[in-house]
């Protein structure tokens, strides 16, 4: 144990030790008496003892369960890695960046991501189009304008929109939307990048309305009491005071209506189109990233270098949703410092 | 003056129309599946199981996959959500590891599910070999649905006030004793009515049993938690997309649909209901 007296090792250490310290520090203050010198009976010493072993395992029980999200998140992105890594060997990364998908082609296998990480881009900037007016007047809506009887009611009903799984909502793409689309702009069938765009936007709603709703209401009321005194309207205290006040918030819940939207699976694997080629419009049918897994992981042999590769663009995923859920909560962190 | 009260007026206006916009898609996802699924539903289709290649018959084994999968996902998410959470409310001091721990379960609960099933391929199935299973597939959603269930119980536990922990320590409790005796008791039902939501979720999601054990048609129930199982979920995606006679069997596509639509909204709804009583019945 002498390594971690040394100087750089205690700091590059100071996790570990964080670790030590909410597992065993502050036992003192848990257990009652701890530390008082009047009990001598022996047999007292030892129950008591015995009741702060017993403490100190319930609570490494307790933090054992507390650290396995860090192990879960860690462990998906181990697994996805590891099992992506022989992609990464076989595949030159140049390859990566092509815009053909084509493994089981029998001349030469491609392994090009582009078309698919444009379709996944494409159908969610198509759904933050559509869902980030519509949310954000919902939001303001609720927090200013309705009566809170109407809120009391909303509310749930939103919660209701976020219940729907999303294998229904594809089922409600083809069957009812899609046909709409093909008649609206005239294509032979609706299963195209419109219709994904506005389904992600349905589903990427509930998010955006209740986060950006709390933000809202979480403005002090002096601020809007402030711009009333001053002489201005509700709609430009809304909008001039309120919105700018919780604009971390509502970009928050962009980022993260935007984050259900690139990881949505059933909904575009059903509604899209499954057109491999590169999409020049919004009016081409797409296969995006996560229906991609989704097709083919249940055709292809294991061990391939296809098998792989769909690892890899899980693993894409993994890293780009990452990216959107941190900047989200990196947002929406320095916006409650700010508030309290 | 009139100008301000014509712009507040139109803009509240289109505040309206956006809330208007957003129920009516939800009514007409409703009224389209009720409607349509209303006239496939009969005793036959929920007490039988698919006959003739799925074109005739019912639903039977995909409810009852759904339900043991389920079943899994609570043994799994439920005690050990609880246990977090417990951890994190109650133990927990506002240290680096205490945020990061957080931060954690904020971005599990953004990882796409089908990045979830991947996991559970290569984990459930493969590595710990239950090979495609009910209880790979459950495992796989609890893993889904365990930030669900953190963050709800929390939500229960941090309801409980502070005086019912301090008052037992007072009077000499030890810290587990406290939170058995005076937390839990009135936390629980709380906590339940959390994970129930999360658990809802669980049982409609598709792409995370894609691989891990949901089959494409099974005559028989499931006999033990290693065998493959037809689920609600997939079985819509399977009747909406890759059934040979797509046309044919709408019908029967949208009866799932209704049929899972309403168990989902159904335990959805019963949650909500519970937690809106339970708020309004607590004066501490």
């Amino acid at each position: 144990m002498r390594w971690f007296k040394k100087g750089r090792w205690r700091q590059s250490s100071s996790l570990v030790f964080q670790l030590i310290e909410t597992f065993w520090g502050g036992e003192g203050e848990d257990l009652p008496h701890s530390g008082e010198k009047s009990a001598s009976l022996k047999s007292l010493r030892g129950k008591r003892t015995l009741a702060r072993w017993k403490e100190s395992a319930v609570k490494a029980f307790f933090f054992a369960n507390g650290i396995l999200a860090i192990i879960v998140l860690i462990g998906i992105f181990g697994i996805l890695l590891s099992t992506a890594i022989p992609a990464f060997k076989e595949i030159p990364l140049a390859e990566f960046a092509k815009k053909t998908w084509d493994p089981t082609s029998p001349e030469k296998a491609q392994y090009g991501l582009l078309s698919m990480i444009v379709s996944t881009l494409m159908c969610t900037a198509g759904a933050l189009l559509i869902a980030i007016p519509l949310g954000l007047g919902v939001a303001a809506y609720l927090s200013d304008v309705a009566h809170w009887r109407v809120r009391e009611i909303v509310k749930p009903i939103v919660e209701i929109l976020a219940g729907i799984p999303s294998v229904v909502t594809g089922f409600l793409g083809i069957v009812l939307f899609g046909p709409v689309i093909a008649k609206i702009f005239h294509t032979g069938h609706g299963l195209n990048a419109v219709n994904g765009s506005f389904l992600l936007a349905i589903m990427s709603l509930p998010t955006i309305i209740s986060i950006s709703e709390d933000s809202l209401n979480a403005v002090p009321s002096a601020y809007a009491e402030a711009s009333l005194a001053l002489g201005g309207s509700k709609w430009q205290t809304l909008v001039r005071v309120k919105v700018p006040a919780a604009l971390s918030g509502i970009i928050a819940s962009f980022m993260l209506g935007m984050g259900r939207a690139i990881g949505e699976t059933m909904t575009v694997l059903m509604a899209t189109g499954n057109a491999r080629s590169f999409p020049h419009g919004f009016l081409d049918s797409i296969r995006t990233m996560t229906a991609n897994i989704a097709i083919e992981l249940g055709e292809v042999p294991y061990y391939t270098t296809h098998y792989y590769a769909l690892f890899a663009i899980g693993l894409v995923l993994f890293i780009m949703t990452f990216i959107v859920n941190m900047i989200a909560d990196v947002i929406l962190n320095k916006y409650q410092q700010r508030e309290l | 003056m009139k100008k301000k009260k014509v712009v507040q007026f139109i803009g509240f206006f289109l505040l309206r129309v956006s809330l208007y916009v957003v129920l009516a898609i939800l009514l007409l996802f409703l009224y389209d599946i009720g409607r349509k699924g209303g006239g496939a539903i009969s005793w036959e289709f929920i007490s039988q199981p698919p006959r003739r290649g799925m074109t005739e018959g019912g639903i039977f084994p995909a409810i009852m996959g759904t339900f043991l999968v389920t079943m899994v996902t609570a043994v799994l998410a439920i005690p050990l959500g609880m246990f977090a959470a417990i951890y994190l409310n109650e133990y927990a001091k506002q240290t680096r590891l205490t945020r990061i721990i957080r931060l954690s379960i904020r971005n599990l609960s953004g990882v796409p599910s089908i990045v979830y099933g991947l996991f559970g391929v290569i984990l459930f199935v493969n590595i710990l070999k239950f090979g495609t299973s009910i209880l790979s597939a459950g495992l796989t959603l609890g893993l889904l649905t365990l930030p669900w269930t953190i963050t709800a119980s929390e939500e229960a536990l941090k309801t409980i006030p502070n005086s019912y922990r301090e008052g037992a320590l007072a009077l000499g409790a030890t810290k587990w004793q406290a939170i058995r005796t005076n937390v839990l008791p009135y936390a629980i039902p709380g906590m339940l009515t959390g994970t129930v939501l999360g658990l809802a979720r669980a049982a409609g999601e598709t792409a995370p049993i894609l691989f891990t054990g949901a089959a494409f048609y099974l005559p028989y129930l499931p006999k033990s938690l290693s065998d493959q199982f037809m689920a609600l979920p997939y079985h819509l995606y399977i009747m909406a997309t890759q059934h040979h006679a797509i046309q044919q069997v709408r019908p029967l596509a949208y009866g799932t649909a209704l049929v899972l639509i309403v168990l989902v909204l159904g335990l959805n709804m019963t949650a909500i209901i519970v937690r809106y009583r339970m708020r309004r019945k607590r004066r501490w």
